[in-house]
């Protein structure tokens, strides 16, 4: 399909013990909202992480723009580079200050000039809301600003894909929804996202497209309206009887 | 009786060895801190190549004696290659050598002591292993070290003292040239004590300084 820009066939993960994908398939379409929701260790992580081969595939394709990645001829750090990647611990780099966090790469990878990055960097700080912490050092942030200057770095690299690993579920409560609505805004401007969260409002309210992992396989797809108030899967349902009851 | 007056006559010469004992040391810790930290991110490396390289040099330098590798290197290699090396060259060259093996191993655990996630954020950056490194992974690494550095400092000051043996004229060797003249070997040795304690002190004052200089930003 032309309009998708991930692809994922049959892929397998095995680790030592567990066998954390079974064969999965999964398109993604440009400037689709994919939210990959289940019970933990169901591997949404672990798809999410072989996107962009952070984990390497047992078994199976993954393909970035018509492109099978996961293959030895491929440079992944070209690949990368369209591909950015928001993690549940934030993993700023806590030795240089938040600009520098934002700038580096666009600097190093892209090659831009620093003015040019800084400006940029600059304008993304703005639009996640905190211009004044620029030049403070990551340690000195709060967990929802460190989390929004985490976005700020992956979207300075200007990706195609943006892939979000549980970015709320490491925040105190009070403070997931500065980053939950930093996220919003990042999806209305028509950004590519696939997101592994637990925070089913954000599932129904910006998701294109839902999918329900469980057991290392996607048990059910739907549209969030659908998935969320009609699912066919009986795993499905009791997943979200459970989740919903309890939030 | 003990006899400190003729002291102040072999001061002059004393205070040059000990100027030679420090450049040797900072030298050999300069050089070994390179060789160090080639060895220490080829062992935390992908390549199973340059992990093996890195461990048997490592391996092999810290279970061997300095001594016996001072030796291999002044006495050994002449005779391999048909002319002498001198001792200041074989003394720099022996020291930094051990060094290395000892930095590279530090360098190895500050390495592996940055999270992992350092790494990946990197990556889904864009970034290959030599940026991540060099921007990443080894300035972090630096900073943890740097206590352990200043102790293989020390270490590396007071081993130093077995270049004496290769007629190399640091403080230990001046001692032993004034004990001939003078006959005088506790006064001596005594004096010599002092000014290696003076040196080690100083240095270890001025790790935790930049222990603590270092520390500012993070966590």
């Amino acid at each position: 399909m032309k309009d998708n820009i991930i692809e994922v066939r049959g892929l397998h993960k095995k680790f030592k013990r567990t066998e954390a994908l079974k064969g999965v398939d999964i398109d993604i379409k440009k400037g689709q909202v994919m939210v990959l929701i289940g019970p933990s260790g169901s591997g949404k992580s672990t798809l999410l992480r072989c996107m962009n081969l952070l984990e390497i595939p047992t078994q199976g394709d993954v393909i970035f723009e018509g492109r099978k990645i996961n293959d030895k001829s491929v440079d992944i750090n070209e690949v990368r580079k369209e591909m950015g990647m928001v993690f549940q611990s934030f993993n700023l780099f806590p030795h240089i200050k938040v600009i520098d966090n934002i700038i580096l790469a666009p600097m190093k990878v892209r090659g831009m000039s620093k003015d040019e990055a800084t400006q940029a960097g600059m304008e993304l700080l703005k639009k996640v809301g905190i211009p004044e912490k620029a030049n403070d050092y990551p340690a000195q942030l709060s967990g929802g600003q460190q989390q929004r200057v985490a976005i700020a770095r992956a979207l300075a690299m200007k990706p195609k894909v943006l892939l979000f690993d549980e970015p709320t579920s490491a925040l105190d409560p009070e403070m997931i929804g500065e980053v939950l609505d930093v996220m919003k805004a990042v999806a209305f401007e028509g950004m590519t996202m696939v997101v592994v969260t637990h925070e089913m409002g954000f599932a129904r309210e910006v998701g294109d497209m839902v999918s329900f992992m469980d057991e290392g396989l996607i048990v059910e797809r739907a549209e969030p309206e659908k998935l969320f108030t009609a699912p066919e899967n009986a795993r499905t349902k009791l997943f979200l009887s459970k989740v919903l009851h309890s939030s | 009786m003990l006899d400190f007056t003729f002291i102040p006559r072999i001061l002059p010469s004393l205070l040059k060895g000990a100027g030679v004992t420090l450049w040797l040391t900072a030298a050999a810790v300069g050089i070994g801190f390179i060789i160090g930290s080639f060895m220490g991110i080829m062992a935390s490396g992908t390549s199973k190549l340059l992990g093996i390289v890195s461990k048997l040099y490592i391996n092999v330098i810290r279970g061997t004696p300095l001594l016996v590798q001072i030796f291999l290197i002044y006495f050994g290699i002449p005779a391999l290659i048909g002319a002498s090396v001198p001792s200041t060259l074989a003394a720099i060259m022996a020291l930094s050598i051990n060094s290395g093996a000892y930095i590279g191993e530090i360098v190895r655990g500050g390495i592996n002591s940055v999270d992992r996630g350092q790494f990946e954020a990197a990556f889904s950056l864009g970034m290959n292993r030599k940026l991540t490194m060099l921007h990443i992974i080894f300035p972090q690494a630096f900073k943890r070290i740097i206590p352990m550095l200043g102790n293989e400092f020390i270490a590396m000051l007071k081993d130093s003292s077995l270049v004496a043996v290769i007629s190399m004229e640091e403080l230990l060797r001046k001692g032993q040239l004034a004990v001939t003249r003078t006959f005088k070997p506790f006064e001596i040795y005594i004096v010599i004590t002092l000014m290696y304690l003076v040196m080690t002190y100083c240095i270890s004052l001025f790790v935790k300084w930049s222990e603590r200089r270092f520390a500012t930003d993070e966590r």
